[in-house]
């Protein structure tokens, strides 16, 4: 089962908190990968915040391709930023020609699109980077998007992390996710490595998605060109996400509503009973079953956990104002907040959310059954 | 030796022709004449046949021939009185003497056509052969990457849908103070939550009162005690009007074919309804008679089914192939839909029902279309009836596990699998598996399923099977008393009994579902398309429903 590791802070700070929390969960994970996505970059990244950040793995020849293609859709590149590559290290998947986080001004005639345009338009273009290397490997486009950079490799995440010299590279963030990958049904490939990215929205989960074919289905036929991929069963978690939030328009707390819908009688004590009645049904295909912990964030910072209403995966939630940590064990929250209260800790139950305002501000515990 | 002017007789038909030959055994016959009497078709006869027998006796014996006269049990060899196999007569026998027994090589249906009359009968496609449904295993079995769920403690929802879900893009909700509500004034289409397995259309005619009694009693039951809503189709023709009024009306799912037979004395009863019924079936088709409508025989059309029906006693109800009011596709759903909706102010679901068919992905497209079409049902080649032309039954139809197949895909397509249902019918629990068919047509994309003969067997112990074996419906003298208006018949069927069998087969079924759906980790929704978890060994079918292939 993959172990989980995010950490949301006022403050910035380095990814190495979370791969350190992430080697006290080692029995969890086998090594076979490590995913990291970044938003609310400091560091070089700090003064950048409003040019989008393409993250990705790229050969010598692929590199040119993406530059070429950049430069075709009109868009200049401002800050490019490779890791240093410890030499003594090969990955698994043999040695990679580049690791990169580019940051791009938009092209002009983009520059005073809404903001929702320029979303379509970076996703567009990370879709079609991504075809055009999926084939031959030669290019891995993971996200881009304002503010966020995402690393995947496969191997065991502290000589991963080693690999990537992230210790000295001065990266660091507000809000970082890492998860060490346990790998079961899927050949390992970078692609099903979480946590997944789309538009603002982050997800990382643990656990087999039994309800993943139907899930796909539903998100496939909803018509945006997003909805692809899907070499892992949980970045359906990520797009459901997407689809409730950002394309219909409902508030956060209505993704656990639709991931794990309450019965109608259930449902009475809650005021907004009606509409939740309606999405239970127009939503029916979502339904998830779990086992599943998902640690997600929004575009506006705020991070979460939720379980499945079964089998729950474990996971827990601590920390103090200031600083929270989201993790999949105990003793990775430990590591990663040693001085937190723990009599303050929580673990979110079939009806709960934990939800963390942006910039750590403080934890709050939404339940389903509450009017 | 016989005379010679026996030989000859071609106008007598060997008992090798017949499907199913009567084994009688002198030896254990106490010549009650329970057998012959209960006889459905008069198959046997009580007659008599002078026995020879040479007896020799004494110290120079001397053989001596004695002629008597004995009573003996005769099949008879008129095609019109074939032994159906029904096996009644073994069920009366005192001391066990008499049984049908198949006979594999015969030649019923050279000969069943006397007076050129196509030979009808009741029951289903008579295909002992394991259906496609049959073959499908469920190959997901999570143990170490997923928890399986129990089975027996875990809490399982299993329910359904029928009626019209909107895209949640078009829902009526707005965001107000960080919570969603819902504006009142908006059309929401009537859902209601029902049990996935349904009680398939059958008539009041079609059954005898005591058994449609039973199952009615066994549906509330099931709803009020047992908490799982289970609904059953009334078929054409009506229901009594007493139960139309009561508060039990709400189980059931009035259907309109088109014969409109019943449906004057529905409409009248509609202000005095208390409850609305479970929803509305509009019957293009069946699978069992593809292309034919609705046939109740005279001598099923006693004084109670004329006064349900509005007709007058003892005529053939024939109801035409099409509703005669239809002048296209569009046309059909739009106007039958609407008018069906509208009389009950657009509060319950109306959807059609068709017989399995090539055409079916035309029907759905256009029920897609139509924001008031609450389902599609399609009833495939296995589906039963109460009367049909053999031919119909044996030969014309489409199996439904493609059909239903090939319809979710093209919703998948489009993004509207969850909008408009799909029921599939026909052949559920043919071989006995009524759980397991259902779970792995729910798999393949059904939202529900009917299951019409299963529930007869089960809980009326119709003694039909793929063998031909009675399929009497059509007659009125069904020898369990299940479809016949015949009191000295359906006397025979405990309505009680029939609902306390009801009763067991759904809470049966249901633990099944469970344990089918369990180890594949679902237990809050139905795994509706989870076709994952599907393998069949046979390559063409599992090539053809796009599900894994497993040897």
């Amino acid at each position: 089962m993959c172990r989980l590791s995010a950490i949301t802070a006022e403050t910035y700070f380095s990814p190495m908190e979370n791969i350190h929390a992430l080697d006290t969960m080692k029995e969890g994970h086998d090594g076979s990968g490590l995913g990291l996505v970044l938003r609310d970059l400091g560091g070089e990244f700090e003064g950048l915040k409003r040019y989008p950040v393409l993250s990705g793995i790229c050969s010598h020849e692929g590199m040119e391709r993406v530059d070429d293609y950049m430069s075709r859709r009109g868009f200049t590149e401002v800050f490019s930023w490779e890791p240093e590559i410890d030499p003594d290290f090969t990955p698994e998947t043999g040695l990679r020609d580049h690791y990169c986080a580019k940051v791009y001004d938009y092209p002009r005639e983009a520059k005073r699109l809404p903001k929702r345009e320029k979303e379509d338009l970076l996703m567009q273009v990370r879709l079609e980077l991504r075809a055009m290397g999926e084939s031959d490997e030669s290019i891995f486009v993971f996200s881009f998007y304002p503010d966020v950079i995402t690393l995947k490799e496969v191997g065991d995440p502290m000589a991963v992390a080693r690999y990537f010299n992230l210790e000295r590279s001065g990266l660091e963030a507000r809000t970082i996710f890492a998860q060490g990958r346990q790998n079961t049904n899927y050949a390992i490939y970078l692609y099903a490595c979480h946590p997944f990215f789309i538009q603002g929205y982050c997800t990382m989960t643990n656990g087999e998605n039994t309800a993943f074919v139907p899930i796909r289905e539903f998100l496939g036929g909803r018509g945006f060109p997003g909805y692809t991929g899907y070499n892992s069963d949980s970045e359906v978690f990520t797009h459901i996400l997407h689809y409730v939030h950002r394309q219909l328009g409902y508030p956060l707390r209505y993704y656990k509503d639709v991931i794990t819908p309450l019965k109608a009688e259930e449902m009475e004590k809650r005021r907004d009973r009606e509409a939740l009645l309606l999405l239970k049904r127009s939503l029916r295909p979502l339904c998830i079953d779990g086992p599943n912990c998902v640690i997600g964030f929004i575009p506006d910072g705020t991070t979460f956990m939720v379980q499945d209403a079964k089998k729950l995966r474990p996971g827990v939630v601590g920390g103090y104002p200031g600083k929270y940590a989201l993790m999949s064990e105990e003793c990775g929250l430990d590591r990663a907040i040693p001085d937190r209260d723990r009599s303050r800790d929580f673990s979110p139950m079939k009806y709960d959310m934990a939800v963390v305002t942006p910039r750590a501000k403080e934890m709050k515990v939404w339940n389903q059954l509450s009017a | 030796m016989e005379p010679a002017e026996r030989v000859d007789q071609n106008y007598e038909l060997s008992l090798k022709e017949f499907p199913y030959i009567v084994r009688w055994r002198d030896d254990r016959c106490t010549r009650c004449g329970r057998c012959t009497a209960v006889c459905p078709v008069s198959a046997i006869e009580p007659t008599v046949q002078v026995q020879r027998t040479v007896t020799s006796e004494g110290t120079a014996p001397k053989p001596a021939a004695q002629r008597r006269l004995v009573h003996v049990v005769r099949q008879v060899r008129d095609i019109d009185r074939y032994c159906t196999g029904c096996g009644t007569c073994t069920l009366v026998c005192p001391n066990t003497a008499i049984e049908p027994e198949y006979n594999p090589q015969h030649k019923f249906l050279f000969h069943k056509n006397r007076g050129g009359a196509a030979y009808r009968r009741g029951g289903r496609r008579n295909d002992p052969q394991p259906s496609t449904v049959d073959q499908l295993k469920f190959v997901r079995i999570s143990m170490l990457t997923d928890p399986a769920l129990d089975a027996g403690r875990h809490e399982f929802r299993i329910r359904t849908y029928l009626g019209r879900n909107l895209p949640a893009e078009k829902l009526p909700l707005e965001v107000k103070r960080g919570r969603l509500a819902r504006d009142e004034e908006a059309f929401i289409p009537p859902v209601r939550e029902i049990y996935p397995i349904r009680i398939g259309s059958m008539s009041v005619g079609a059954l005898s009162p005591h058994m449609w009694e039973g199952l009615a009693m066994g549906v509330a039951y099931l709803n009020e005690v047992e908490g799982m809503p289970v609904v059953m189709c009334t078929g054409e023709g009506g229901i009594p009007p007493r139960l139309l009024k009561s508060r039990f009306a709400k189980y059931f799912i009035l259907q309109i074919a088109s014969g409109y037979f019943g449906w004057d004395e529905i409409v009248h009863a509609i202000p005095e309804m208390t409850e609305d019924p479970a929803g509305i079936e509009i019957k293009y088709g069946q699978g069992a008679k593809p292309g034919d409508g609705g046939l109740l025989m005279a001598y099923k059309v006693l004084k109670l089914i004329a006064r349900i029906r509005g007709v007058p006693e003892y005529v053939d109800l024939a109801s035409p192939p099409t509703h005669q009011t239809k002048y296209s596709i569009e046309e059909a759903i739009a106007k039958m839909i609407q008018s069906m909706s509208m009389a009950w102010g657009f509060r319950v679901p109306v959807y059609p029902k068709i017989s399995g068919t090539t055409t079916a992905q035309a029907v759905l497209n256009n029920a897609v279309r139509n924001p008031y079409a609450a389902a599609l049902c399609i009833d495939g080649e296995d589906g039963g009836t109460g009367a049909a032309y053999n031919v119909s039954m044996d030969k014309m139809g489409h199996p439904i596990a493609s059909n239903i197949r090939d319809c979710y895909l093209d919703l998948v397509k489009q993004g509207k699998q969850n909008e408009l249902p799909l029921i599939a019918a026909g052949g559920m629990g043919k071989n006995g598996s009524l759980a397991a068919n259902a779970a792995a047509m729910i798999m393949l994309g059904a939202s529900a399923v009917d299951s019409g003969k299963y529930i007869m067997q089960a809980t009326a112990q119709c003694f039909g099977d793929e063998y031909n074996r009675c399929n009497l419906c059509n007659t009125g003298r069904c020898p369990r008393g299940i479809t016949t208006q015949d009191p000295r018949l359906y006397r025979r069927l405990d309505p009680d009994m029939v609902a306390e069998r009801l009763v067991e087969v759904f809470k049966a079924a249901d633990m099944e579902l469970r344990k089918i759906f369990a180890p594949m980790g679902r237990s809050t929704e139905l795994p509706i398309g989870m076709s994952d978890g599907l393998g069949c060994a046979n390559r063409e079918i599992a090539e053809r429903l796009k599900i894994k292939h497993v040897v």
